[in-house]
């Protein structure tokens, strides 16, 4: 017995060992990828007689690129643009996707190693705060010069150009207009608050009679609850920034849109199929699903959502859907259009080396000019800034358009400058669950938007 | 006891045998000690010194000297994390132990189908933690949901949650301890208990448990460090919730303990205080761990 137990304990042994032995194994081709693509040149020369703008440094180029992509679901897409142009130049490029939730402790643990990303993602103030030291300053590289606007980017406070918005997204509310119409309305009814409200209000009251309510659930399971701690809290402050004429990041927020913030987040608790304490636990998928299956005529999330509702989990018919702007009782929101914005900004390692931050840089000329590149990233991320992009067919791109084309103001992301986001966020969230709850009162919210700001603020600037 | 010694001495004199381990004996211990070194010693100084910087990156640092640990004592959070923890973890402590004590003394009266209970209490502890929490997440959402509340709307219940959760999952873990510990009491001094006409509860009050004192030691010891070190299971029980919102725009996780508060505050704007909130926390896991130790090791008795 002894014997075998030995046995046994040896086999465990050398097993661990081979684990260890065969994980490094693993590590060492991305080692060897450098050199070996290296001694490529000549298998560059051949395709890279192409228009694309970085060929003429190609051969000189050495570098290669490592992306620390943000978004999971555009993986795929690009591990395949990465071999595209690894084909194409010979120019090795890794992207390693952080996993959900976690991309500022993968980026924190990344730059630490001596092979740091060369190219990352830095898409608001609090990114900017952290990571700012690492950013190359953009202004006057090629990359910059292929951008139709700067309106994205992110910059520190002597004006070089930290990151780089590369797409951007909107957000509102979104309209099943055929249960719209089937309640009797069209969205010519919905010009602001007073009228959104006469419309939820008839379409609640009426709800077991049509078999649909106004509102999606508006849950604040973690899931879901970003849609409001984030894109709903952005209306508030919003409106406060644009009338005390705020341009940079505040240490101090005033509660003087917050009664606005409470008008539309009631209405969203109340004409809906789920209400009160059930609120803290609803999910996102709860809420997609009681839009994509036709029980609720609105839904607040962005133009991202587009694909999932028409394709991907439910077969929505695109001309049924609509985007509006997030009315909540402004003066003057008639005119009013989407909230556009964004959070995906490049930004490049400075700490890399020279050849390795004009490979990056040449790689994202290639990305946004090059045909494979444009059409990844019309699909994969809507309109893009450069002035190669190509058309998405999202149709809340084309609302988002439409509205800025009739003289709408665009309602921009002012949350980018939320302190220390996260933590800020959890402390809204949770005192709108209690309110909503009713374990709790608004004025802890209100404590939780602008103290809390204040106090993070302060710790983030410490 | 004498043989056990007439044979190691056969074997100490056994050179072929001997040599050769004192010579190479540190060849063998070298693989465990890199893995110590890389994985342990390292890490705790490098974190031991970050502890007196500010940072955000391992790699660029300031020294900023004792400003952390300063820092971190005015956090009511971590403070209010902290006695949170000691009052979950004492009551876990209990009731672990008493109800794995008394499941243990159960199945080992000889009842029908003992093993199978055994092995039905003891899977629990076989989930990982963080799948526990959201399982029991669930129990309790689907529960309280008829009642018009949940699980993270009030401190009660994620501590009472937290209680339920952590007694189902740790014991059957205890209780096989137990088993063995019960086990291993004499009989005869147990016959001699009952021909001298020993209650049972006597019986149980002055023979059986000083008996397995040792597995007291251990149980109380590890339900102890495990409520101190709890992390994942309050993670996806209630992740803190619910906040309670200071006047200075401040909250406090009112559910949070200790772990979960030095990972939450390990943002990179505070990654200097969550550092020196970890040093804390292992001096604090070890003084109570060697205390309780010292302290339940002389109540034991020889046999």
């Amino acid at each position: 017995m002894k014997k075998l137990i030995a046995l046994l304990l040896a086999v465990v042994m050398v097993l661990g060992l081979v684990a260890c032995a065969s994980s490094t194994a693993d590590e060492t081709p991305a080692a060897t990828e450098e050199p070996a693509a290296a001694e490529t040149p000549a298998a560059e020369e051949t395709p890279a007689d192409e228009e694309t703008p970085a060929e003429e440094e190609t051969p000189a180029a050495t570098g290669s690129v490592y992306y620390l992509n943000f978004k999971p679901e555009a993986n795929d897409a690009w591990q395949k643009l990465a071999e595209d142009y690894t084909a194409l130049t010979g120019v090795p490029v890794k992207v390693v996707t952080a996993a959900s939730g976690t991309y500022d402790t993968t980026l924190a643990a990344e730059l630490d190693k001596s092979s740091a990303p060369t190219l990352f993602q830095c898409g608001n103030q609090g990114a900017i705060n952290s990571y700012g030291d690492y950013c190359l300053p953009l202004d006057g590289t090629a990359i910059m010069d292929q951008m139709t606007t700067d309106a994205f980017n992110l910059k520190d406070e002597d004006g070089n150009t930290l990151s780089i918005g590369y797409c951007y997204e909107a957000f509102g509310i979104i309209v099943n207009k055929a249960l719209l119409e089937k309640a009797g309305y069209t969205l010519d009814d919905i010009t602001n608050f007073d009228s959104l409200k006469a419309v939820a209000d008839d379409i609640h009251a009426r709800a077991a009679e049509l078999g649909f309510n106004a509102f999606s659930s508006a849950g604040l399971d973690s899931s879901s609850s970003w849609r409001f701690s984030g894109h709903l809290a952005n209306m508030p402050l919003y409106y406060q920034f644009r009338d005390d004429g705020v341009t940079s990041q505040p240490a101090t927020i005033t509660d003087a849109y917050l009664d606005n913030f409470k008008m539309i987040w009631d209405l969203y608790t109340t004409d809906t199929a789920t209400t009160g304490a059930a609120l803290a636990t609803a999910t996102m998928d709860e809420s997609e699903a009681e839009f994509g299956e036709g029980k609720a005529v609105f839904f607040q999330n962005g133009t991202w959502e587009y694909s999932a509702l028409t394709k991907d989990k439910f077969s929505m018919n695109p001309d049924d859907l609509a985007m509006i702007p997030i009315y909540c009782g402004v003066d003057g929101e008639e005119k009013a259009g989407l909230c556009a914005g964004t959070e995906n900004c490049w930004a490049i390692n400075n700490e890399s080396s020279e050849e390795d931050i004009q490979a990056t840089i040449d790689f994202l000329v290639w990305v946004v000019t090059s045909d494979e590149g444009t059409t990844m990233m019309a699909e994969q991320f809507g309109p893009c800034p450069f002035k190669d992009a190509k058309e998405p067919e999202n149709v809340f791109f084309q609302d988002a358009n439409r509205y800025t084309a009739e003289g709408n103001y665009v309602v921009t992301w002012a949350f980018n400058w939320t302190p220390a986001v996260d933590d800020w966020r959890a402390a809204v969230v949770d005192a709108l669950t209690q309110y909503t709850a009713g374990t709790g009162d608004w004025e802890a919210v209100k404590t939780a938007f602008v103290q809390g700001w204040a106090t993070q603020y302060a710790k983030e600037n410490a | 006891m004498k043989t056990a010694r007439k044979r190691d001495a056969s074997a100490h004199s056994c050179r072929l045998i001997t040599n050769p381990i004192r010579r190479w004996g540190w060849l063998f211990l070298l693989p465990t000690f890199a893995a110590f070194c890389v994985g342990f010693l390292y890490p705790f100084a490098k974190g031991l010194f970050l502890s007196f910087c500010k940072f955000k990156t391992t790699s660029k640092w300031t020294w900023v000297g004792l400003k952390n640990y300063i820092t971190i004592f005015q956090d009511e959070g971590f403070l209010h994390a902290f006695w949170y923890t000691a009052l979950y973890t004492l009551v876990s402590m209990l009731i672990i132990n008493v109800l794995a004590f008394a499941v243990a003394y159960a199945l080992t009266k000889g009842i029908k189908g003992s093993n199978f209970f055994r092995t039905v209490f003891f899977m629990p502890n076989l989930i990982g933690g963080i799948v526990l929490g959201y399982i029991w997440l669930m129990i309790f959402d689907g529960i309280l949901g008829h009642f018009d509340t949940a699980v993270v709307l009030e401190t009660k219940y994620g501590f009472w949650g937290l209680i339920i959760l952590m007694c189902w999952q740790q014991i059957g873990y205890m209780m096989i301890i137990y088993i063995a510990g019960l086990q291993a009491v004499p009989e005869d001094m147990l016959e001699a208990a009952r021909i001298d006409g020993a209650s049972s509860w006597k019986t149980l009050w002055h023979i059986t448990i000083p008996n397995v004192m040792p597995s007291i030691t251990i149980c109380t010891f590890l339900s102890l460090t495990n409520g101190f070190k709890l992390y994942d299971q309050n993670l996806a029980l209630t992740a803190g919730s619910p906040f309670k919102t200071l006047a200075d725009g401040n909250v406090i996780k009112t559910t949070e303990m200790l772990a979960l508060n030095i990972v939450s505050s390990n943002t990179s704007n505070s990654k200097g205080p969550g550092q020196a909130k970890a040093v804390i926390f292992f001096i604090l896991v070890a003084i109570i761990g060697l205390l309780q130790l010292a302290a339940t090791r002389k109540k034991e008795v020889d046999q």
